[in-house]
């Protein structure tokens, strides 16, 4: 009887905060660091970018609003559409490579022998240590006179190139550098063949499938979803691709890549309008393929599943 | 037929391995050599004499690497530390305060997710000028404060997979959701805390791109920048840079080898790179 008093009275005055609003406001304060970062270095940046973008700012003050000149000139610019083709250069070489090589080594350290989670761990390895010091120390490997790749060529009896230093391989080397990281693919590839439940291998074998059936007829369907996610994920990292190039060749030799001509345009011509329209050209087109990956990919899907509470 | 099958498992794996630690022990080398062996060609293997001078010589030459050092630990210590703080407060919300919205907000999380760091580069180094912020370390300490996406979303999948019996006890207890959060559900978190805390080092100890906007003086960079000063000066002193970048994976490669199942698992549970 007394609940029933009480549920009455709260309904006709509700105190300053019901249940329900309650929780609202916990939820917003738990979430509120995020609010302000989201509002701060999100949101208001990327607003402002589009904005800037609008004007011929240079270095810290704004200048003359340009309306649409900025990008007209993007339009004209040889470098630009240089450094456009050379993004997208680098990531129709790494992106493919990097894949296939990070699902060959995920088959590998999936067999089951023993010691294989040394090699695991090798693989991986050069993932955590991407950086400047591994740059510096690819820089060295690239080196045409004393360097290792000449080395292992002559050891084969092919004459050496000039690999970093040489306009027609400074794009190959970058790239073939980008396959040496492929730790993370390999562990995402590694979990989704963990996920294959035997009994479909079972099925096919009574069948008196082969390795190769195998592989084409359960393995690769049913780990296409995972494929098709690292492949988007490392199309969007490729587009991001600064300190190894940064390093080795500053972008010279036709390694221009547009997230380091936006660097250069904002941070030592300091004309921060047009590398602002620089970055709003490279925000559409992550946009683009994000969305992609939202429409296409069921892998994708996390908040739309049932709530475990 | 099985040994066959052995054998071409292992040859692979011993050639790919090869292949992927070689860069390393290449390295090493070359840290241990006199300048005069690193141009020799074809390259030595084993240094000879042994020039281990090159490592007090380069971490305390035309730079003070023991200041990189220090400024390094600084921001990554900062940024582990709000990390651990920020992440957890902004995902305990997302995984277990229903509100509305919050569908809706966590698309965003997902959103930001996905931009490319440079989009946001020129405004927000606008913006820290107008703060006063460049040449200082707040830009690289502060924004971790307000959590990073990534982990908000590691670590809702963390809490996600801890039964909601624990918070509804805990709440018949009298508990509010705070002691819900640091009593019961954190102490079963640990391993997903420790892959927070070791991405973020990781990250931020690798970092190139913001301290070389934001840090430019030899007295209060980091040590990924101060390495490209030092290869600046020193263009082809390649046995002191080596010894130099030796000293400065150290810790991330003693922590992968320490912690790597977290960062399996980390990666495991998002599909996500950290």
């Amino acid at each position: 009887m007394a609940t029933v008093v009480t549920r009455v009275f709260r309904r006709i005055r509700p105190g300053p905060l019901s249940p329900g609003g309650k929780r609202r406001l916990e939820f917003y304060l738990y979430i509120s660091p995020w609010l302000v970062g989201l509002v701060l270095f999100w949101g208001v940046p990327i607003m402002a970018s589009f904005v800037i973008s609008f004007y011929d700012w240079k270095l810290l003050s704004p200048g003359e609003f340009a309306a649409f000149e900025n990008y007209a000139k993007l339009g004209t610019d040889r470098r630009f559409k240089e450094a456009l083709w050379q993004t997208i250069y680098y990531t129709l070489g790494s992106v493919p490579l990097n894949v296939m090589v990070a699902l060959a080594a995920a088959i590998l350290v999936n067999q089951k022998v023993r010691g294989v989670t040394l090699f695991r761990t090798l693989f991986y390895l050069p993932s955590v240590t991407a950086g400047v010091a591994v740059s510096i120390l690819w820089y060295w490997m690239f080196n045409p006179d004393f360097g290792l790749f000449n080395w292992f060529l002559g050891l084969v009896g092919i004459p050496g190139i000039g690999w970093i230093w040489d306009h027609n391989w400074a794009m190959p080397s970058v790239i073939l550098m980008s396959a040496w990281s492929i730790g993370a693919n390999m562990v995402i590839f590694l979990a989704g063949l963990q996920g294959i439940p035997d009994h479909l291998y079972d099925a096919v074998d009574v069948d008196g499938a082969t390795r190769y059936q195998r592989f084409r007829h359960v393995t690769l369907p049913m780990l296409s979803p995972v494929i098709f996610f690292v492949s988007v994920i490392t199309v969007v990292q490729s587009f991001q691709v600064f300190t190894n190039i940064y390093v080795m060749t500053r972008g010279e030799r036709g390694t221009m890549v547009l997230a380091l001509y936006l660097f250069f345009k904002g941070f030592e011509d300091l004309k921060m309008g047009y590398a602002s329209a620089i970055a709003v050209v490279l925000f559409v087109i992550t946009g683009v393929i994000a969305l992609l990956q939202f429409r296409l990919s069921g892998a994708w899907v996390y908040y739309e599943e049932e709530e475990g509470q | 037929m099985r040994i066959l099958r052995y054998v071409l498992i292992y040859g692979l794996l011993v050639i790919f391995g090869f292949v992927y630690t070689v860069p390393f022990f290449w390295m090493l080398s070359t840290s241990f050599k006199t300048l005069a062996q690193t141009l020799r060609f074809p390259p030595e293997w084993i240094p000879g004499p042994w020039a281990f001078e090159n490592y007090p010589n380069g971490w305390v030459g035309a730079f003070d690497f023991n200041i990189f050092f220090r400024n390094s630990l600084a921001i990554t210590g900062n940024a582990v530390a709000a990390q651990m703080t920020s992440s957890v407060l902004i995902a305990y919300a997302f995984a277990r305060i229903r509100v509305p919205e919050r569908g809706f907000l966590f698309a965003i999380v997902l959103a930001t997710m996905m931009i490319p760091p440079q989009v946001t580069l020129i405004p927000q180094y606008i913006l820290f000028t107008k703060f006063g912020w460049v040449e200082t370390w707040l830009p690289l300490m502060i924004p971790q404060w307000t959590g990073w996406p990534l982990f908000v979303f590691m670590l809702r999948q963390f809490f996600r997979t801890l039964p909601a019996d624990l918070d509804d006890a805990a709440r018949i207890d009298g508990c509010g959701s705070f002691r819900i959060l640091w009593h019961v559900l954190l102490p079963n978190m640990r391993p997903a805390l420790a892959t927070v805390a070791i991405f973020t080092f990781v990250g931020n100890w690798n970092d190139f791109l913001h301290p070389l906007l934001y840090l430019s003086r030899d007295d209060n960079t980091t040590l990924a920048v101060g390495l490209n000063m030092f290869r600046g000066q020193y263009r082809t002193q390649f046995n002191e840079m080596m010894a130099v970048a030796v000293l400065i994976l150290l810790p991330v490669i003693l922590i992968f080898f320490f912690f790597q199942q977290y960062f399996v698992r980390g990666i495991a549970l998002t599909g996500i790179k950290g």
